[in-house]
């Protein structure tokens, strides 16, 4: 039997829009991962201390106030320092697409822009996690 | 006419085309099933003396002014405001001078929270989603040369409402004008703010002590301030349905309402300055039924149950910003036509005030030719299409009317089921209201993945596109430079006068004092939105979420 995915979702900075990290979190529980959802205004440093603690697989951060080139490499340089880099980290929101070629190299594996379902988030997370 | 003739023919007609038959059925969006057909049999209840009336008189459905449009038109306010002060003023002289009729003010997350620039959870956000306000020398440039009063002002501000309007104050002050004359518009409505929007500061109680505050110092002062601007949009946004959106706002009202009536106010003279924000969404015919049925039912409501005298009391007035939310980022030029149909519900339903998205929202900032688009389709509504030629015209209709009376019977429906919870702030406290909202839009995301629910250019008829590249980036030197400015302010100003408002506001929000009157003073001596909203949250304490999943 495999392990199930246990999932960090998380809202970074002070962006309040929680209708798609909501929904993704109950899609991806409906694909049979465990989710924890940190709630809104989370610093990069409280998200990667909860996800260490809760021991989790992936990290899903959602962003749509534009701020994301200040959170997500940041979270990113937490989890290397932290020697934490084996969690996959996503993120989902309004990201222009140049700043997601940045992001990506900075540690970002995937961003989920409109449109994207759930199926594809979860289909993702499947081929990508590494399970600990 | 004989409403059983018309049954008994309705049912023969409904034979009499196999393909009638085998219709799959169809539902509103808020459920209940949608008629082939509708006929005056399915009015024939209706009392309209009783039900619709005239417009501008009880119960207000078929508007809240006696000659609606033919009088004065619905007021162009479209949202704005980003990266510094110094550019919001720049797009607020543009749209003057393109012939917006009023000005609705985008502030940035730090600002909306009562953070300032250079506090650690401002990074990255300065600027972003609007302007950023750390003191009154900000909004002095927004408005500069801009005279107060010949402008309303709409002002997207929760939390920090009371710092908000003591700026917009403080500015009449300065360009010689007394605040009775100014017009204008607060959000100000922080429940909704716990469901969905999530700008909260303070618990609810003393969030709704800043409220009645507010009501008090207005309705002294300041008469012609729309107070409040009680949301559905936002709830709508997240998800829920037409009867949600209308039903939990009204239910907010109700505590702030209530609130008020327990500070010793009289209904009355904070009534008339309630006003609302509801979602314009894609079904035109519901939304239309939506805003009378819920005209009707403030109305009753005010009359009936809070004891209201003045007319006014029980006139829903609102704005309506059409759905950023039933946007695609896909064909993005589609979302003209979305925001062309449901600006045209609006205008049909009697809006007095009107925002249109820009199409390119789901990418990024809107630019100026977006903005422009925007502008020109309530525009074009307005001088060209003749919808505005005759009052409510769809009024009659027998689907709409069909439409209006379930409506009002679900949406009383389910504001009875608040109301047993012990009202909005108890419901919001259970999750009861963020687990409704929350359940409803998983539902819609399941129904477009399934291709139940269509969005054009998404689920059907997609096409291969290059991705856009965004036109419009915010300044990546604004946050560093607002940091600047509010520093430099910092060391110019009268730090003793700074501290002895702050303590002055601390002790009467330790107290029972009035607030807006310390709060004034606050700003007048240049303490910061972040020094203010500092002082208040050691006194009131922050907001602890409920957890609902």
């Amino acid at each position: 039997m495999s392990k199930r995915i246990r999932v960090l979702a998380a809202k970074p900075g002070l962006d309040g829009h929680d209708r798609g990290i909501k929904v993704v979190c109950a899609g991806l529980k409906d694909a049979g991962m465990e989710v924890i959802y940190t709630g809104l205004r989370q610093t990069p440093e409280a998200i990667v201390a909860a996800a260490m603690q809760e021991d989790v697989d992936v990290i899903a951060l959602s962003t749509l106030s534009g701020a994301h080139n200040q959170h997500l490499p940041r979270v990113a340089q937490l989890l290397r320092e932290k020697d934490a880099a084996h969690i996959l980290l996503v993120a989902g929101g309004i990201v222009p697409p140049k700043d997601r070629v940045a992001l990506r190299e900075k540690g970002v594996k995937e961003i989920f822009g409109p449109g994207t379902t759930m199926t594809e988030i979860a289909e993702f997370i499947r081929n990508n996690v590494s399970l600990s | 006419m004989d409403q059983n003739k018309i049954k008994v023919e309705k049912a023969r007609w409904a034979q009499s085309d196999p393909g009638l038959a085998k219709l799959s059925p169809r539902h509103t969006d808020w459920g209940d099933p949608v008629e082939s057909l509708y006929t005056p049999a399915d009015v024939q209840e209706q009392d309209y003396l009783e039900q619709l009336g005239f417009p501008g008189e009880h119960p207000f459905a078929r508007g809240v002014y006696p000659s609606m449009y033919l009088g004065r038109p619905w007021t162009v306010r479209q949202y704005s405001g980003y990266d510094s002060p110094k550019d919001t003023n720049a797009r607020f002289r543009y749209l003057l001078e393109q012939g917006q009729t009023g000005l609705s003010v985008a502030f940035d997350l730090p600002t909306q929270i009562g953070y300032d620039s250079d506090h650690p959870m401002s990074a990255g956000e300065v600027g972003k989603v609007g302007v950023p306000v750390d003191t009154l020398e900000d909004m002095e440039v927004i408005f500069e040369g801009l005279p107060l009063d010949k402008l309303s002002t709409s002002m997207t501000i929760n939390a920090p409402s009371a710092i908000m309007l003591a700026m917009y104050v403080s500015i009449g002050k300065k360009q010689g004008l007394e605040p009775k004359v100014l017009r204008g518009t607060l959000q100000n409505d922080v429940l909704k703010e716990y469901t969905v929007r999530g700008t909260y500061i303070f618990p609810p109680k003393p969030s709704i002590r800043l409220v009645t505050d507010i009501f008090a110092y207005c309705s002294n002062n300041a008469p012609r301030f729309n107070t409040i601007n009680v949301a559905g949009y936002h709830m709508r946004e997240a998800g829920c349905s037409a009867v949600q959106e209308i039903a939990f706002a009204f239910s907010n009202a109700i505590a702030y309402i209530e609130a008020g009536l327990e500070a010793g106010l009289d209904i009355d003279k904070f009534a008339p300055r309630i006003s609302w924000i509801f979602n314009t969404n894609n079904k035109i015919f519901e939304e239309v039924a939506k805003y009378r049925a819920a005209r009707r039912i403030w109305a009753e409501m005010l009359r009936d149950r809070f004891g209201a005298k003045d007319p006014r009391s029980c006139m829903l007035r609102f704005h309506t910003q059409t759905s950023g939310a039933s946007l695609t980022a896909q064909q993005p030029l589609n979302n003209v036509v979305r925001v062309a149909y449901q600006t045209l519900a609006a205008v049909l339903a009697g809006a007095q005030s009107i925002a249109a998205c820009s199409y390119d929202e789901a990418l990024s900032l809107p630019t100026e030719e977006s903005v422009r688009t925007s502008l020109r389709t309530q525009q074009i509504l307005r001088e060209e299409t003749g919808v505005t030629d005759t009052i409510d015209p769809m009024g009659g209709s027998y689907y709409l009317e069909a439409l209006t009376n379930q409506l009002y019977a679900r949406i009383k429906e389910l504001m009875a089921e608040v109301q047993e919870m012990g009202g909005a702030v108890e419901a919001i406290e259970k999750g009861f209201v963020q687990k409704e909202i929350e359940r409803r839009a998983y539902d819609i995301q399941k129904e477009v993945e399934l291709g139940e629910q269509v969005v054009v250019g998404v689920n059907k008829y997609a096409i291969e596109e290059d991705e856009q590249e965004v036109l419009v980036e915010s300044n990546p030197q604004a946050e560093q430079d607002q940091i600047q400015r509010l520093q430099a302010l910092k060391s110019r100003r009268s730090q003793d006068k700074v501290d002895g408002a702050l303590a002055a506001l601390k002790q009467n929000a330790q107290g029972d004092g009035a607030l807006m009157p310390v709060i004034i003073a606050a700003v007048e001596a240049y303490a910061s939105l972040g020094e203010i909203c500092g002082v208040l949250r050691e006194v009131f304490g922050e907001y602890q979420p409920v957890r609902t999943i």
